[in-house]
């Protein structure tokens, strides 16, 4: 037996789509982390309810890798339609557990094999007809556990915790993980050199969660008190869960009264129409969505924009051109929703990196709308929203509600009603509101998404229209300046950066510490908001090469920072660029880095 | 002079808005002074009132009634939504919809279906005038099928009437009417906003540049020859006792949520508004005859509005702070823990 490979090593489910394996994956995972070992798992599913292949990585990584690996070292075959395919995957030395009935014949033999005849197990240990499918998942996790020494408690914890809301279900899938247990002792003696082992510290204080989670969380603590959205992966779980928060936090016990209105609408037209309509009437509105639906808000985030009403638009993003891949992630909707409608239109765009920041983003979201008055995007994406993700502990909100400038009656009593919705009265571009319902005859403007005055008039007139929108822009300005700086790491004083956002985060940590083992430091700038910060500039200036690495095809944040540029500093920019749909892995940055940077420039 | 107070102490110059700006003639001009009356009786306080509205000449109409109250000139065809999300952020407001025929039976046929099945609570009118005035005359969704244009061309689609399609979708309030007929659109107006759900009210306001000759369905002339009122209206809010000093067997009385009456007294054949099979036989058949059929064709006070559907708290969700939508802090530690 070689050398023993303890709490390093990547999990390859490979099931069939609705047959109940999440359920298994999820127990797994949670058993492993309950010994303490820091796990990055990966759901790649298909668009589809039943019956396509779909693949589960389990990465363990007692470093807190979370990025995606392509590296499989342990498969779990339980699909025939992609027997072939699957073992192609496995890295040379790894395992495969697989069904027994799949042929081994002609395949490669610098693999370890353990046949489990799974189908036959089911139907002689599992007495329910109509759970058998299911509970044949949890038969792989009991083979897993033995394969690499899961104690039984952890297993426990993980069925326990998998179903919170049904205990009834907790004794059932544990006999089903005790069949594969006890086959795996039965009939194997270990040859291959994978383990686990507990470990302590790593993973105190720790959550497992993912973005929709920490984003439908963050919404309830930032007052989200309008909901409006159509169902659309992989955005619907974040208002899916915010229906069940909602059941639990904002609804009175008693009479069923909800502190919140959550409305599934006819199309994205309408869910960011009824999401403008109640930030305008003075709640704080959200609508979620991705790819297709963000196009069809395109109208409507122009009005939001130059009738400056608060909302908060969610873009989990999904891989496009048009329906493209729906279960597949990327970060290709950031120009467009940057830009989002016709004439010279520009949002407020928030890009959370981590489950925290999906938390925290979402959450001061509402903050950001109220402040700026205008439509603020977060954009998240189907890795970071839908996959599990450990993070530090989330925390309470130290801050009250920031409602921006709104005048009350009392304000507008001072003022002897002298006051106008457009006016640059603080020379910051933010003008004051009166929400509708203030009791004052001077309160009520009509607003509309036609040329206006400082007066909101109506008018045609050349000079106001210049104005107003030179105010728009200098209210952007103000924005620029008020939105979560980017978090740079220069202590490595490498004349090498790189600049990336959002999930790809994961994957730059892990290729920053691959690239410093092979003599390459590099510092880091990860960018958070949209507009850029002028720190972009300046983190370039002080770097000879500076790469941007991001998950879609054109580069459009490395174009966003080269117009944000001065000429001379241009030069010094790169891109690196994944767009596979899968989430992006160290090697993805490494390689062409390394490469690049190999040949002088 | 004197100048009468309504019960809130408002004059009516109180609920004027800016001159219009629409042509000399205009119907929609008509539907704003009805508005300016309808409110005025009301005594509507105006800081309660918001007028929504899409795009197109009626949309225009928010601006010219009601200055001092809040209103939003929103999208093409998209004011259901503007005023859904509105409604639920405050269910105070009185929600004041103004769209004309492009608007809802074209580009926002699909919002305007959708709020009626959800009953959101507001007044939805349609300044029906069968063409598309602001962009120069082309046919709009609700013209008659043969019906000529300006220039001559005739209509060879199908029309879209909103009452019908309001009435198949169980829309809780459905009503027709005449621009010219102040004495009919003032009492229904009255009524639907007293109503609490979605109230649609078809106002064929025709336009004098377009649509007002020869071969127009939708033309004064034509409106005027081929009008044919189900049952005389009348209106008595709530803040006024009611007197019938009918006939028996002459006039229905429709009580509202608030306790205000809509009162009709029989014309022609009775129809009663709370069938909906009935009021479905009335509009095919006066469009078999040719007619123009006006009055309150439906109303169900029973069905709940989408906000009392929804459960939400009678006061604005607006004006809830952070005790009321956080979760507390042993709440927000356990909610996290669940997560270890």
């Amino acid at each position: 037996m070689t050398e023993p490979i303890v709490n390093e090593l990547t999990i390859q489910a490979a099931t069939v789509n609705g047959s109940g394996s999440q359920t298994a994956n999820l127990v797994l995972t949670r058993a492993i982390f309950k010994m303490g070992i820091p796990v990055a798992p990966k759901n790649v599913f298909p668009s589809n309810i039943e019956g396509l292949p779909t693949w589960y990585q389990l990465r363990i990584t007692p470093h807190a890798h979370m990025a995606r690996t392509d590296q499989v070292d342990v498969l779990v075959a339980f699909n025939a339609t992609t027997w072939r395919e699957d073992l192609r995957s496995v890295r040379p030395g790894g395992v495969v557990i697989h069904e027994e009935a799949y042929s081994t014949a002609d395949a490669r033999t610098d693999l370890t094999y353990y046949p489990v005849p799974f189908s036959k197990l089911a139907k002689a240990k599992i007495q329910s007809d109509t759970l058998r499918k299911q509970l044949a998942n949890m038969i792989y996790v009991g083979v897993v556990a033995g394969l690499l020494g899961v104690p039984w408690e952890a297993l426990e914890h993980g069925v326990k915790r998998q179903f919170l809301s049904k205990p009834k279900a907790v004794q059932v899938n544990l006999d089903a993980i005790k069949v594969g247990l006890d086959y795996w002792q039965d009939h194997f003696s270990k040859t291959d050199p994978y383990r686990l082992e507990p470990m302590t510290g790593a993973v105190d204080g720790k959550v497992l969660v993912e973005g929709n989670q920490a984003a439908a969380l963050g919404a309830l603590m930032g007052g989200v008190t309008v909901v409006a959205w159509y169902p659309i992966t992989p955005s619907s779980s974040l208002c899916e869960y915010l229906i069940a928060y909602t059941e639990r936090f904002r609804t009175d016990p008693k009479t069923g009264e909800k502190r919140i209105a959550i409305v599934q609408a006819e199309d994205e037209l309408a869910a960011v129409g009824m999401a403008i309509g109640a930030g305008w009437a003075g709640a704080r509105a959200m609508t979620s969505t991705s790819g297709p639906g963000i196009s069809l808000m395109a109208e409507f985030a122009g009005l939001g924009y130059y009738a400056e009403v608060p909302v908060v638009i969610f873009d989990i993003q999904r891989i496009g051109p048009s329906t493209g891949l729906p279960t597949r992630t990327s970060q290709a909707d950031v120009g467009f929703a940057y830009t989002l409608s016709h004439g010279d239109t520009k949002h407020i765009v928030l890009l959370p990196g981590t489950v925290e920041e999906c938390y925290e983003f979402a959450r001061d979201a509402f903050d950001y709308a109220d402040r700026f008055q205008t439509p603020v995007f977060v954009l998240s994406d189907l890795d970071l929203g839908m996959n599990l993700w450990m993070a530090p502990a989330f925390h309470y909100p130290e801050k009250p509600f920031d409602r921006g400038k709104v005048l009350t009656k009392d304000d507008l009593d001072r003022l002897a009603g002298d006051w106008g919705r457009y006016r640059d009265v603080d020379g910051d571009g933010v003008p004051f509101r009166t929400i509708p319902g203030t009791d004052h005859p001077a309160a009520g403007y009509l607003t509309r998404g036609s040329g206006h005055d400082e007066n909101a008039r109506y008018t045609e007139n050349a000079e106001s229209y210049a104005r107003n929108m030179d105010r728009l822009a200098r209210k952007f300005e103000t924005a620029r300046q008020a939105l979560p700086p980017p978090l740079t790491d220069e202590t490595h004083k490498s004349p090498v950066g790189l600049i990336a956002f959002g999930s790809t985060h994961a994957a730059v940590l892990e290729a920053r510490e691959l690239l410093a083992a092979a003599g390459r430091r590099v510092d880091y700038m990860r960018v958070r908001a949209l507009p850029l910060s002028a720190e972009v500039a300046a983190f370039v200036s002080r770097h000879d090469r500076v790469y941007v690495v991001e998950q879609n095809r054109d580069g459009q944040v490395f174009d966003l920072i080269r117009l944000a540029l001065p000429v001379d500093l241009v030069g010094r920019l790169h891109s690196i660029r994944h767009y596979d749909g899968q989430p992006i892995p160290a090697a993805a940055i490494t390689e062409p880095l390394l490469q690049a940077e190999a040949v002088p420039t | 002079m004197s100048v009468t107070l309504n019960r809130i102490g408002l004059a009516r110059d109180a609920y004027k808005g800016a001159a219009t700006t629409l042509c000399a003639g205009c119907g929609h001009n008509s539907i704003t002074n009805h508005t300016v009356k309808a409110l005025y009786e009301l005594g509507v306080e105006p800081h309660r009132l918001a007028k929504m509205s899409g795009i197109g000449c009626s949309s225009k109409t928010p601006a010219y009634f009601v200055e001092t109250a809040h209103g939003f000139n929103g999208v093409h065809g998209r004011m259901p939504a503007l005023t859904t999300g509105a409604q639920l952020a405050n269910r105070q407001m009185i929600m004041l919809g103004v769209s004309g025929d492009g608007d809802t039976a074209s580009i926002g046929l699909g919002q305007f279906m959708h709020m009626i099945r959800r009953n959101i609570d507001c007044t939805y009118i349609i300044e029906d005038n069968g063409t598309y005035g602001l962009t120069k005359g082309q046919f709009s969704a609700t013209a008659d099928l043969g019906s000529v244009q300006k220039k001559g061309a005739v209509n060879i689609f199908q029309p879209i009437d909103p009452c019908a399609v309001a009435i198949t979708l169980g829309c809780s309030f459905v009503a027709r009417s005449f621009s010219g007929d102040g004495k009919q659109v003032v009492p229904l107006l009255k009524a639907a906003i007293a109503h609490r759900g979605t109230a649609i009210l078809d106002i064929i306001s025709p336009c004098v540049t377009f649509n007002d000759h020869d071969g127009s369905t939708k033309s004064y002339s034509w409106v005027k020859d081929h009008e044919e009122s189900i049952a005389d209206v009348s209106f008595i809010p709530f803040f006024e006792e009611v007197h019938i000093d009918y006939e028996p067997g002459t006039i229905r009385d429709v009580e509202l949520h608030d306790g205000s009456h809509i009162l009709l007294k029989k014309l022609g054949d009775d129809h009663d508004p709370s069938d909906r099979i009935a009021a479905m036989r009335v509009i095919a058949e006066a469009r078999e005859a040719g007619h123009l059929v006006t009055g309150l064709l439906y109303v169900d006070t029973s069905m709940a509005d989408f906000a009392t559907t929804e459960n939400i708290p009678e006061g604005p969700l607006k004006d809830l702070g952070e005790d009321d939508l956080r979760l507390t802090r042993e709440q927000f530690d356990q909610f996290i823990s669940e997560f270890a």
